[in-house]
């Protein structure tokens, strides 16, 4: 990860210099161990702040739509994706990137490893190759990288960038795993059971939006949440107002979801929302044959057609 | 909405399309065909018109059952309207269903103007499958 970092730092210090980014969006070191910072790089500088580690987790594509001028960014595998979205849409333009790809091994989630901690104060980690070292007043562990991924990245199949002008590291190995077991377990399901567990979740839920605003692809001016005429969904967080703003956040990233698990993350009382979007996307790759965020030439499922598309959800009559 | 008495009747409200299903509704009634009573039609210019809020409010504000119901493939006023609507459709139903909602609750079918048979066979088919499942309790929206 050390090596990752410098030669990030070096190729952000060539872009700044030859003025071909004017920005470069990457992470800093956050202020509480197991945290990193998204940082905006001005001048050179400032590049030595620039890091790279397992904690970089954050869907950096977010910052693109805002960004003035030429942007250089750091980004892995989902973000990567993102970004082919967020060109397919229009939402940003590629000559006004710079993408500087680095491949992922999966990101570490911090609330796993603080669960294992059992609450103790954590002051330092350090990085031991597959396992991280982590130390506190009264704790000194190591835990292995790989048994604490986000669950995205647990089942992610495209952890090397799929467009990138400069590649860092070497292309990391993908996995090779069947990436809708899940949605498949919670298919074998009772309705019963499914609805028992998605209320259960949805109830968590305080509508603070949070998933939706650190969702690259929710980039809405105004989002139908925030609408009054019409009210499309009421204010409440009472269950079925709940559940309708996730089914139709769920809808509207149908065949857009990349899923880099950034709801999840920024979600601050942990619901499940993947379930609703990895189902979306199933059904997308069943249905339309379509993967998020692959190919820039494809067109979006929901944007086209074919006429021979699946009719068997239909009344049989 | 409770299933107190026996005599409980399912309210589904139809979103037809102009060109085609609200014909054939119209036709099944100047033919005279006896169907159940128990839909609650809403015109709109194209099964593409229709936004899955329509579909999710209907359910939340006490409908037990929806139906969509549009032109051929093919035959749509506007060329490709049902084309787009068929996709959203099948995550739309999909999605629900992943949640919990009954299947069966939201239906979806293709009947042309001249299908006044079509019409009243699918109505009873629909009424039915609400029928057996009850009166809608997961999505509908409550005072505490």
């Amino acid at each position: 990860m050390a090596d990752l970092s410098s030669s990030i730092r070096e190729e952000a210090k060539k872009l700044l210099k030859k003025g071909e980014a004017d920005v470069i969006i990457g992470f800093e070191k956050g202020s509480l161990p197991l945290c990193a910072t998204p940082c905006f790089i001005r001048n050179e500088a400032d590049v030595e702040k620039l890091i790279w580690n397992e904690f970089c987790g954050n869907n950096l594509s977010r910052y693109l739509i805002k960004a003035k001028g030429k942007v250089g960014i750091i980004a892995k595998g989902c973000d990567t994706r993102a970004i082919v979205e967020l060109i397919k849409e229009k939402q940003v333009q590629r000559e006004q990137i710079v993408i500087i790809g680095v491949p992922c091994e999966g990101m570490v989630d911090r609330k796993q490893i603080m669960m294992r901690c059992q609450g103790n104060k954590i002051t330092n980690v350090e990085d031991r190759d597959e396992r991280l070292l982590i130390t506190g007043d009264l704790l000194n562990v190591a835990v292995k990288k790989d048994e604490c991924l986000y669950p995205g990245c647990q089942v992610c199949t495209n952890r090397n960038p799929v467009m990138y002008d400069v590649l860092i590291g070497s292309t990391s190995e993908e996995q090779q795993t069947d990436e809708f077991t899940d949605v498949t377990n919670f298919d074998g399901k009772s309705s019963e059971e499914r609805w028992e567990y998605i209320t259960h979740e949805i109830s968590k839920c305080i509508r603070c939006y949070a998933c939706r605003n650190a969702c690259p692809l929710c980039y809405c001016k105004e989002c139908f949440v925030d609408t009054t005429q019409p009210q499309w969904v009421g204010k409440t967080t009472g269950q079925t107002d709940t559940l309708l703003f996730h089914i139709m956040r769920s809808i509207h990233l149908a065949g857009r979801c990349v899923e880099c698990g950034a709801c999840e993350r920024a979600c601050p009382v942990t619901v499940d929302i993947r379930k609703l979007n990895r189902k979306m996307s199933a059904d997308v790759k069943k249905l339309f044959d379509y993967k998020t965020g692959l190919d820039i030439d494809q067109p979006a499922p929901l944007s086209t057609f074919k006429p021979d598309d699946s009719e068997e959800f239909m009344l049989d009559i | 909405m409770e299933n107190k008495d026996t005599n409980w009747e399912p309210k589904i409200i139809a979103f037809l399309c102009n060109w085609c299903s609200y014909a054939g509704a119209d036709l099944a009634g100047v033919s005279r065909l006896q169907y159940p009573a128990n839909i609650r039609v809403i015109r709109v210019p194209c099964s593409g018109r229709i936004s899955p809020f329509f579909i999710l409010s209907s359910l939340q504000n006490g409908a037990d059952g929806v139906l969509v119901s549009g032109c051929h493939p093919g035959d749509c006023h506007y060329l490709t309207g049902n084309y787009s609507a068929r996709r959203k459709f099948a995550l739309l139903k999909s999605q629900l269903e992943n949640i919990g909602i009954e299947e069966g609750r939201v239906q979806f079918s293709w009947v042309s103007a001249s299908e006044g048979g079509k019409f009243a066979e699918v109505i009873k088919k629909v009424t039915e499958t609400v029928k057996a499942l009850g009166p809608a309790k997961r999505l509908v929206k409550r005072c505490l």
